[in-house]
């Protein structure tokens, strides 16, 4: 333990601790600015700088270790100063366009100015000028607005283990750019959407859909459904001030019907489909010497990623779409014949936690039913902004139901949006077809948890089944250099592109770095949804009732054509640079 | 391979071989004509007065006369420099085709070449090196060997004591001794902080760890500074025999020098030292048989200032963008892939085998207190005798400008000196009397830097000096922290803003506060240090300042939007030449009458001012 003072008040830390750490555990805050616990830790943007007695120049508590005996001074008139120079400086280089940014009030730059009174900038001089790169489907990057704490740049490379953003260019020219300052689109991005998450102010953002959808909305011709991704009924109360892991699942859809779509599903539905069809896939191998491991493909990040990166191993993921676009082709054929609705005027809205489900939309092989399975991606975000802007009181709405015949949902399907959600689910409907035995147990603890990378090897009825659990690009990357180098003999592979899953998706309310630091935001969205699934009267997905009208009335057997021609899609390799140009 | 008893065999016959080279008037009828292959004289053709050379002996089938590129002697100046010895006899600015006469002359008739003589500032000729005021006052430690043997040719350096060091410490010292030999000499860091030399070796051989590395930073960088280049085109090895040294004392078996790409004779020079020294069984394992292993890499940086702060250096070594680390931890412990790593400046290597050779007590002999031994600097601005001089700690400024220099050219003032480059800050002339030494630079507001040293007249204005070094620093700034990356940024544009005449009351104060946040606030040396040209021409020279914004005055008339130019009529004689000369027709009149400049049309060029034959045109 190391003994320190911290403003004349002495505090006991252990070894290795940041003064900003030992700061915090008296109640003392200091402010920061490039600041990512675990992420971005090297001291740059000069916020959080302290007085340590004894030494020359500021200290940098972010980073700064406490030493025995230390003598810290947090908020000097000499270190109230630097800090709002620093301010003052960041601010003159940035596009203070407030009133018009999507992150007018969840900004940390804007905080920082309001909580030191910025009433002027001082400094004013000449400012950096950067075309907004829109290209993508998926995310937009206004480097007018970067401040360049370079938090997207240590997440890219540090925890996706991708690097597709870095610094380039040298002083007040620095920008954070890509490789050749092409577009996200034409380099190795994988749209996951994590940079966009640790961004404080707001220079990456998703590519909007809320217009499409009020547009969409707007259209009395269209028949206009909404279907909600299984995380983002545990996070969305976090834009309207309510706890973290709060399930909102009932005002969520409440407040779907009251702005105007004609029917409001639960793509937790979709997702019992997907475990239906997956588990069918990968029994269909592991029985008859099929490629194995079989690698799930319900995050389209990590779909991406395994394209640009590891080709050779297309033929071990699983051809099932992600539920989503599994459950938009459904809407659009079955759905549509049983309706009597003309599929061409049916528009489907997927809300999603995640970003690269708006690349995904677009892909190729991603209209089952000759149409789009899915017309528009918002995420929880812009769902958020949606209800804001229709004015309606979230926080205290009545709950409500989805729609019939297709918001019937599985403990199973709620799972899918954290890590070892889609194993687990997989694993309750394949022990049971392999085993022929009805399971009262179905919690697998050992696929469980926040770590990022979990093994388990499974006993069905004497046949070991060895799976693995990754969440986090990084993480897959080791699992796939295992596969890739024969060092591994998994047969079920479960990757979630975002770390922790999709709760922790790149569309998902964002946390500052504070809120990070402190909280354990992953385990309480996740904790959420294992309530849901314990609270189902139902938990295997192949025994929700819905599937199995649906198989019997439309699509046959799972894995047979009609499902092939709607729920299963294609893969591509693709170039991870385009060199044209 | 060379065993040590070989090496030692090459070393005395050499010795004798070569002892024309530093011995005035040897008896020997053997003559080497040296001539200076540093970058300065290569640049005004010496590789072609070498090959002239060359080619004349051969033609001529004169025996007994070697032609031997050398270092830099020092006075860049007079360059390119051709030495013969054993006579000494200096030739200044000689030109490729001046060989044939030397050769016929002095080589074949033993008659100096007067014309090609040097001539001192107060225009006595001079025949030999020694004689020059602009040695008198020098004393060569680092630069020993520099201009007196061919850098390229290990036999040559191992004559003048070369690798006896080595094999001092690795026989008859314990890494400790080395250490402690080290820390009595009172070697200070000579990249400019001045921080104990023994002391970083001391926490390196502490720092716990199996791996531990030795890096070299010759990635000078100042505006004006050639010291560490001109050590390594002039003599490489001292330098990898003292970074062998280091390994020795500290534990590491493996060097690296980082050099920037831009010194490409340097690196020549060095990697060829190295590939030498291989061969010669001195670099490689177990050394000698004594079980000392050392293996040396040359590190091509790409010129960013910022890569010359040893964690940015490390940073680059290691591929990846130069930007600077925090510190604690410090590269003793934790630096190169995270190894306990060495890490000094050329300068300092330069001066280690000497102390090993000759005695602790002998190098502190020389210097101040605090500050021991030589310093080199690159005396460059207006000053008449611009070059490479190394000189005891504690000279006087005054000194180096005025006896060594030569004092100021033209007849104009002495204004003040820069030390530090853009890290550092000026000197004027109340302060020229002051000690060359870490602690009284600093004491007046500079420092003693790597070794660039500015020397200003009155024709320069000190607002425009500090608006030039923050535009190299703004350049030459990573990006990585706010203060460094939009402060400095904010700083020029203040400065920029004064110097075309818009400043205004408070931004003095301003620069001041922005200048002391940069200091304190900046995450490495070069943000630290970025403000201290403004601070120090603030604190000498206010006045200049506040006329720049008060009355829109630039005293120097170097800023050219202040400039209001107009023609004395008592002293034009309607000559007609200015008219004639100015580019955009600024200027009318009738032959013999007083000629007018037209403002608005005037774009201060200056042509005007150096055309007018009567001085009448004024600013």
């Amino acid at each position: 333990m190391v003994n320190l003072t911290i403003n004349g008040r002495n505090v006991e830390v252990e070894e290795g601790t940041t003064i900003l750490e030992a700061a915090k555990k008296i109640n003392i805050d200091i402010p920061t600015l490039c600041f990512l616990k675990d992420v971005n830790e090297i001291g740059d943007c000069r916020m959080c700088v302290v007085e340590v007695e004894g030494r020359r120049g500021f200290a940098t508590s972010c980073i700064q270790k406490v030493e025995e005996g230390m003598v810290v001074k947090t908020n000097t008139p000499a270190v109230i100063e630097a800090r709002r120079i620093v301010l003052d400086l960041i601010l003159s280089n940035h596009d203070r366009e407030c009133l018009t940014c999507t992150r007018n009030g969840t900004c940390e730059l804007q905080k920082l100015a309001q909580e030191f009174y910025v009433d002027e900038i001082k400094y004013q001089g000449e400012r950096n000028r950067h075309e907004i790169d829109d290209i993508s489907p998926a995310i937009v990057r206004d480097f007018n607005k970067c401040i360049l704490c370079r938090r997207c740049v240590a997440t890219c490379k540090k925890v996706q283990g991708i690097g597709a953003i870095d610094c380039t260019e040298r002083g007040f020219q620095s920008t954070v750019s890509t490789y050749k300052n092409k577009s996200l689109n034409d380099v190795n991005c994988t749209f996951c959407g994590q940079c966009i998450e640790a961004c404080p102010v707001g220079a990456l953002k998703e590519k909007d859909g809320t217009v499409a959808v009020w547009n969409a909305l707007k259209d009395e011709d269209k028949y206009v459904v909404v279907q909600t991704a299984p995380a983002v009924r545990v996070a969305l109360g976090e834009e309207f001030g309510m706890e973290i892991g709060t399930n909102v699942q009932g005002k969520m859809v409440s407040s779907l019907k009251q702005m105007g779509f004609d029917k409001v599903f639960d793509t937790n539905t979709g997702a019992d489909f997907t475990i239906v069809e997956e588990g069918n896939e990968f029994l269909s191998r592991f029985q008859n010497s099929g490629t194995l491991p079989m690698i799930t493909s319900c995050s389209p990040g990590w779909v991406r990623y395994m394209e640009l990166n590891y080709p050779e191993l297309i033929p071990n993921l699983s051809t099932c779409k992600s539920p989503h676009q599994m459950f938009g082709a459904l809407i659009k054929s079955y759905y549509a014949e049983k309706m009597n609705i003309d599929p061409s005027k049916i528009f489907v809205v997927s809300v999603m936690p995640c970003i690269a489900k708006k690349f995904e939309r677009t892909r190729d092989d991603m209209q089952g039913a000759g149409y789009d399975d899915v017309d528009s991606v918002i995420t929880t975000r812009e769902l958020a902004r949606m209800i804001k802007q229709a004015h309606i009181d979230f926080v205290n709405l009545e709950d409500a139901e989805f729609d019939d015949p297709m918001g019937e949902a599985t403990g199973a399907a709620a799972i899918f949006g954290t890590t070892g959600g889609v194993m687990e689910a997989a694993l309750r409907t394949v022990q049971e077809k392999v085993t022929g035995n009805h399971f009262e147990k179905l919690e697998y603890e050992e696929i469980r948890g926040q770590k990022g990378i979990k093994r388990a090897t499974l006993n069905m009825n004497g046949t070991e089944v060895k799976v693995v659990v990754a969440s986090g690009l990084k993480n897959a990357q080791i699992i796939m250099n295992e596969i890739k180098e024969g060092k591994a003999d998994y047969q079920f592979v479960e990757i979630m592109a975002c770390p922790g899953g999709c709760v922790m998706g790149g569309g998902q309310p964002i946390r500052t770095s504070k809120e990070r630091a402190n909280i354990d935001i992953r385990a309480k969205r996740a904790n959420a949804l294992y309530t849901i699934d314990e609270k189902s009267t139902i938990r295997k997905s192949h025994e929700n009732p819905v599937l199995k009208k649906i198989y019997e009335e439309y699509l046959g057997q799972p894995g047979g054509h009609k499902s092939h021609e709607l729920l299963h899609t294609s893969y591509i390799e693709r170039e991870k640079y385009k060199l044209d140009n | 391979m060379k065993t040590l008893e070989e090496i030692n065999k090459i070393r005395e016959e050499k010795r004798k071989e070569l002892d024309l080279r530093v011995n005035v008037g040897a008896s020997t009828h053997e003559k080497h004509i040296l001539v200076c292959h540093g970058t300065g004289c290569t640049s005004s053709k010496s590789p072609k007065i070498i090959e002239n050379f060359k080619k004349i002996i051969q033609e001529k089938n004169i025996e007994n006369v070697r032609v031997i590129q050398t270092g830099c002697f020092g006075l860049c100046a007079k360059g390119p420099i051709v030495i013969i010895r054993p006579e000494d006899v200096f030739y200044a600015m000689v030109k490729p085709e001046d060989c044939e006469e030397i050769i016929e002359k002095h080589i074949q008739n033993g008659e100096i070449v007067q014309r090609l003589l040097c001539k001192d500032v107060d225009n006595t000729t001079v025949k030999q090196l020694d004689e020059l005021n602009f040695y008198k006052k020098q004393k060569r430690i680092a630069l020993k060997n520099c201009g007196v043997i061919d850098p390229e040719n290990i036999e040559e350096y191992i004559a003048f004591d070369g690798y006896k060091a080595l094999e001092k410490v690795l026989f008859n010292m314990t890494a400790d001794e080395v250490i402690e030999e080290i820390t009595n000499s009172g070697l200070r860091g000579r990249g400019g902080a001045g921080f104990p030399t023994g002391k970083k070796w001391s926490f390196t051989k502490m720092a716990k760890g199996e791996q531990k590395y030795v890096v070299c930073n010759a990635d000078e960088g100042d505006p004006g500074a050639f010291m560490d280049r001109s050590i390594l085109e002039g003599d490489p090895h001292c330098v990898v025999e003292a970074m062998m040294i280091a390994g020795f004392a500290v534990g590491a078996n493996k060097g690296y020098i980082y050099v920037r790409a831009e010194y490409p004779i340097a690196v020549k020079r060095f990697q060829k030292a190295i590939d030498s020294a291989k061969e010669y069984g001195i670099l490689g394992k177990n050394i000698w048989n004594t079980g000392f292993d050392f293996d040396l890499e040359v590190r091509l940086g790409a010129g960013a200032f910022v890569c010359g702060e040893e964690t940015a250096l490390l940073e680059s070594i290691e591929g990846r963008r130069g930007q600077p680390r925090l510190k604690p931890p410090f590269p003793a412990n934790e630096g190169l892939f995270g190894k306990p790593t060495l890490i000094n400046n050329v300068e300092t290597y330069a001066n280690i085998t000497k102390i090993i050779l000759n005695g602790a007590e002998w190098y502190s002999s020389i210097g101040t207190e605090k500050s021991k031994g030589t310093k080199v600097f690159a005396l460059g601005g207006n000053v008449n005798n611009t070059g490479l001089v190394e000189v005891p700690m504690g000279v006087t400024l005054r000194e180096i400008v005025f006896d060594i220099g030569g004092g100021i050219p033209n007849g104009r003032e002495f204004k003040a000196a820069q030390t530090g480059g853009p890290s550092g800050g000026c000197i004027t002339a109340e302060h020229l009397d002051t000690p060359i030494d870490y602690e009284s630079l600093q004491a007046i507001g500079s420092m003693m830097g790597s070794g660039g040293l500015i020397v200003m007249d009155d024709s320069k204005c000190m607002v425009n000096l500090a608006k030039f070094y923050l535009g190299f620093t703004v350049d030459e700034s990573c990006g990585k922290c706010t203060p460094c990356r939009i402060g400095t940024k904010r700083l020029l544009e203040l400065l920029t803003k004064i110097t075309e005449g818009n400043g205004e009351d408070g931004d003095i104060e301003k620069l001041e506060r922005l200048c002391s946040n940069i200091q304190k606030a900046s995450v490495c040396g070069l943000g630290q240090t970025a403000p201290n040209p403004v601070l120090s021409t603030i604190k000498y020279f206010r006045e200049e300042y506040r006329e720049h914004i008060d009355h829109k005055q630039c005293r120097a008339g170097e800023c050219k939007a202040l400039m209001k130019l107009h023609i004395d009529s008592e002293l034009c004689k309607g000559c007609g030449l200015c008219k004639r000369n100015c580019p955009v027709d600024a200027i009318s009149g009738e032959v013999k009458q007083t000629h007018v400049i037209d403002e608005d049309k005037c774009i201060k060029c200056g042509t005007c001012i150096n055309k007018c034959p009567f001085h009448a045109i004024k600013n």
